[in-house]
């Protein structure tokens, strides 16, 4: 006989009304069938059976109001008809949980091999509800607990038996487990029984509730010591720490910010560029610009411009590597790393050297008004064969940009300052920036790197093309 | 050169999962709920990315599950030579009207792969619409215990969602221009508080406009890459 409980639906989600049972007692449900429905203020939610079988009970009538967890009815199994492990619970879709009446290790085993544990557990189980009376012990595989919780148990590595849940049904929150790493030993009690080992949760768990502490005599050995608070927090004090998953973005930057520096030899050359005769062209254009065109000149045109024309000259720049071969790249398409609110995406220009500063400017606004509106396509964000990074615009003077993998080198512009120079033994006040070109030295030597870098200052500083 | 062999790279940072958008237009309510239900099976099935559907409906009332009777105020005679259909849906909530003018919304998300919380659905449904409100001046702001979307008082959007296996479906109302006496048939949500438009509020701000911001917030709030179809 499997129990059904009412699921919980989300971190915040305390009850639901039961609204409609979709079987009647004596019918037959297939696991994933859906067998009730409940609502939770506008949601309403088809919940499937776990288990392949026949609804024996019905224990929550519809138009109840329930706590999550509280068994709503019971499903005989068809184990023996159905041997093949239908009865296991749905481990990764079905959001019902499953209270199930094995002991402890059983359940745990019973991620593997669902149905022929649950089946030899006794027929008498104790209600879920019994276990709050007694001092709830949860185990990590066990109960409801929000993958949140799992994941700050997992890293600070607690024995979550130790930790007293004040949630609905003996629950552990996210304030029991924060509560628990502040030392506040008041809320962490010794389980009433004897500790059992904590296996580490398998990545998808399957919700199965563990209703009473198991006692388990051949394994009477004293509870570990709890992790010794290594600070005492003050009464009302911010806990010490916050957990957060990263989005999926943030991982896939994680992933591919280390996967490059352990792919390349980077190195970085700075060189100055005397930005004066742009600076001064752009402050003699800046108003008739935006007049015409509706969106304002910037620097980093220029600098695309200049890079193209460096990386025609120095094709080995606009190139990337293939196990030993090296593979030249017949367009040059510029990817302009953008910051997003929360994370950075590098959209590309196709075949940047073909445009001018003004469709090179009208790119450039176009693709970041769209990157931090998520609205590019796939492939705008693929095909970059060199990259160029404007730290400058956050202040930044130079810095070490990370390559954009595949690609062999980055380039980085620093913000453009007035600032004294020498020029023939006179102080001139000119505007200044730092060009950081980050290379990958398996394919690209200094002298190169350098090269390439010079010629993008010199076209900067001997800047000849109309601009409009 | 030597060697020219060109081929596309992979993205360095990938886009964020896909959300596709459908603008239906005008369409009739069976018709965009067999749509719907037949994208849901789609997206439970893994055969499609989310989705997020835009229609306007002719006239129709619908009865959620939990809706009451008593809150369709007129008889079905009366509805019926008004013209409105009468609708009962498997979505959460009570009754509610849809009519041109609204800007109505289904988004199709498999909550598996976003929080798997439905409450936070509905906040994260909420937001959207109050970020897309704020586009065109307008404070929205939510109220506890009656999901929507409130300004000065009124509510300018119905929020009723179903969830099957974690996939979402059926969603939200805006009222742009709706003809808001068509209210007067119904309690909405089983509420007695006025509703109002973002017309009455003073916005003239078309239904294109309207429906591209909620696009915009939608992809922003539920870190989606919006792919428009056809």
């Amino acid at each position: 006989m499997i129990d059904v409980e009412m699921p919980q639906m989300g971190e915040s989600i305390v009850e639901g009304t039961l609204t409609k049972w979709l079987k009647k007692p004596g019918d037959k449900v297939e696991r994933d069938e859906p067998l009730f429905e409940i609502s939770t203020d506008k949601v309403d939610t088809e919940i499937p059976s776990p288990v392949a079988g026949t609804l024996a009970e019905i224990l929550v009538e519809e138009g109840k109001t329930v706590g999550i967890n509280t068994v709503v009815g019971r499903i005989s199994d068809g184990a023996a008809s159905s041997p093949s492990g239908s009865a296991s619970p749905a481990a990764t879709t079905a959001p019902a949980a499953v209270a199930s009446p094995a002991p402890a290790p059983q359940a745990t085993v019973a991620q593997s091999d669902g149905a022929s544990h649950i089946d030899a557990a006794p027929q008498a189980a104790p209600a879920p509800a019994a276990a709050q009376d007694t001092g709830t012990v949860v185990e990590e595989t066990a109960g409801p607990l929000s993958p949140l919780v799992r994941k700050m148990a997992r890293e600070n590595n607690i024995d979550l038996s130790r930790v007293k849940g004040t949630g609905v049904g003996g629950r552990i929150t996210k304030q029991d487990l924060e509560a628990f790493l502040n030392g506040q030993t008041g809320t962490a009690v010794a389980p009433v029984s004897a500790p059992r080992p904590v296996p580490a949760p398998p990545p998808q768990q399957a919700p199965v509730h563990v209703p009473a502490p198991a006692p388990e005599p051949a394994r009477q050995a004293a509870p570990p010591p709890a992790p010794a608070p290594t600070q005492v927090a003050m009464p009302g004090a911010p806990p010490a720490m916050r957990v957060e998953p990263m989005t999926i973005m943030r991982q896939k930057i994680a992933e591919h910010m280390t996967f490059s520096k352990h792919t390349s030899a980077h190195v970085t050359t700075v060189h100055k560029v005397d930005m004066t005769k742009v600076a001064k062209l752009r402050d003699k254009l800046k108003g008739s610009f935006q007049a015409q065109y509706g969106f304002g000149l910037t620097f980093l045109p220029f600098m695309v411009r200049a890079a193209c024309a460096a990386l025609r000259q120095y094709p080995l720049v606009n190139a990337s590597i293939e196990g030993t071969n090296i593979i030249y790249h017949r367009d040059i398409n510029l990817g302009i790393a953008v910051a997003l609110e929360n994370g950075l995406i590098v959209p590309v220009i196709r075949n940047a050297d073909e445009k001018n500063i003004v469709g090179l400017q009208r790119s450039i606004v176009d693709l970041a008004t769209r990157a931090r509106s998520r609205q590019l396509r796939p492939d705008e964000v693929t095909g970059g064969t060199f990259s160029i990074t404007n730290f400058g615009s956050f202040g930044s003077i130079f810095a070490t940009p990370v390559i954009n993998q595949p690609q062999v080198a980055i380039l980085g512009i620093g913000a453009v300052q007035k600032e004294p120079v020498v020029i023939e033994d006179a102080i001139a006040i000119r505007s200044t920036a730092y060009l950081a070109l980050t290379f990958d030295h398996r394919l690209i030597d200094g002298a190169l790197g350098d090269q390439f870098t010079a010629k993008v200052k010199s076209i900067l500083e001997n800047w000849s093309e109309e601009v409009m | 050169m030597q060697s020219t062999e060109w081929r596309l790279m992979p993205s360095v940072l990938e886009t964020p999962a896909a959300c596709e958008l459908h603008d239906l237009g005008r369409m009739g309510y069976a018709r965009a709920l067999a749509l719907q239900t037949n994208m849901v099976e789609r997206r439970k099935r893994g055969e499609i990315p989310d989705q997020l559907l835009i229609v306007e409906h002719p006239h129709v009332i619908t009865m959620g599950r939990n809706a009451h009777m008593a809150n369709v105020l007129a008889s079905t005679d009366i509805l019926e030579r008004a013209g409105i259909e009468l609708h009962s849906t498997d979505r959460g909530g009570d009754v509610t009207y849809h009519g041109p003018g609204q800007i109505v919304g289904y988004p199709i998300v498999d909550l598996r792969e976003w929080k798997r919380d439905v409450v936070a659905y509905l906040r994260a449904l909420e937001q959207v619409l109050i970020d897309a409100l704020a586009e065109f001046g307008i404070s929205g702001y939510r109220r506890t215990g009656a999901t929507g979307v409130w300004v000065d008082g009124a509510k300018v959007a119905a929020i009723g969602v179903h969830i099957s296996r974690w996939v979402t479906s059926h969603g939200f109302a805006l009222n742009l221009d709706t003809d808001l006496d068509y209210f007067k048939y119904i309690v909405p949500c089983g509420l007695t508080q006025p509703v109002t438009s973002m017309r009455t509020l003073g916005c003239t701000a078309r239904r294109e406009e309207v429906t591209a911001e909620i696009a915009g917030a939608f992809a922003r709030v539920f870190d989606r890459a919006i792919m428009e179809k056809e």
